[in-house]
């Protein structure tokens, strides 16, 4: 591989590796979103376990 | 799903096939430029990066003056993506075209070419947007501020390119008004251009959609909880509400 080439895959690598860390910090955030969407369904759950737990009002 | 989630896959899909597909035609298609050789392929990935970076950069400013038009944070929030999303297709022209400069000229960087210095001076113009955001407190503020930088920034974009065009000394390659590309490095350069367009439509969307999203979650749990969760703090990004 000449010189040039070799400047070539490096120019093509750094638009890949850019892309690349991008698609992996979305990921991340992707990651952080399911986990706090699962905390609020837990908090819902409970919530409403805890409606049906409560007693009926007396008329 | 948000709005901006909308179309997101097949989107995403072209992307992918309309980059992989000039990935190919740069390397297999293309011919080997006789005096360059094969470093002058960085062309296909380079100029496509500066110019998408360009019009994003004109994008943020358009926004903006939407924003200021209509007071709807959603606008300044479109336009924060796109300098964002354009200062990191810029960062890519800056590396690939210096890594190209040292393959061909031997120097990573020339400070007496003016298409050099005008984009770095246009990315470092855009690299203070972030710092002023964070600089203000009041997010009302804070957008109002940002739109007008983003509109002034968004006006010298072209200008600089102009007067970098009518420049007489320079080193820099003229290659789309040579005039003598041959038709295969045309429909090349045509296609990587519309790549990396599409990729920065994806990135911005995606993006849109991750931040709509989390205003959704962060709305959700103050109706269901009657707390914003952890607090934000200062932040450079727009809060808007879901």
């Amino acid at each position: 591989m000449s010189t040039g080439e070799k400047y070539l895959v490096a120019a093509y690598l750094v638009f890949l590796a850019l892309v690349l860390v991008y698609v992996a910090i979305m990921v991340a955030r992707l990651g952080r979103l399911e986990r706090d969407l699962a905390e609020l369904r837990e908090r819902a759950a409970e919530r409403e376990a805890a409606e049906e737990r409560a007693p009926e009002p007396v008329a | 799903m948000s709005l901006y989630g909308k179309g997101l896959r097949p989107l995403s899909i072209a992307t992918a096939a309309v980059l992989t597909g000039a990935l190919v035609m740069a390397f297999l298609y293309a011919p080997r430029e006789a005096e360059q050789g094969n470093i002058q392929r960085i062309f296909y990935i380079h100029v496509p990066l500066a110019i998408v970076a360009l019009c994003g950069f004109v994008a943020g400013g358009v926004f903006a003056i939407q924003h200021l038009r209509t007071r709807d944070r959603s606008h300044d929030l479109r336009s924060y993506v796109a300098i964002h999303m354009s200062l990191i297709l810029a960062v890519g022209a800056l590396v690939t075209g210096s890594i190209w400069a040292r393959g061909f000229w031997g120097h990573w960087w020339l400070w007496d070419e003016p298409t050099l210095v005008s984009f770095l001076i246009v990315f470092l113009l855009y690299a203070t947007y972030q710092p002023l955001r964070f600089s203000i407190e009041d997010p009302e503020r804070q957008a109002r501020y940002a739109s007008v930088f983003a509109v002034v920034a968004g006006a010298f974009v072209p200008l600089n390119f102009a007067a970098v065009r009518m420049a007489t000394e320079r080193t820099h390659p003229r290659t789309l008004t040579a005039g003598g590309m041959p038709g295969e490095v045309w429909l090349t350069f045509g296609v990587a251009l519309v790549g990396m367009a599409l990729l920065f439509v994806t990135l911005w969307k995606f993006e849109m959609a991750a931040k709509h999203s989390r205003f959704e979650l962060k709305a959700l749990r103050r109706r269901l909880t009657g707390d914003a969760g952890p607090a934000a703090g200062r932040s450079a990004a727009p809060q808007v509400t879901a």
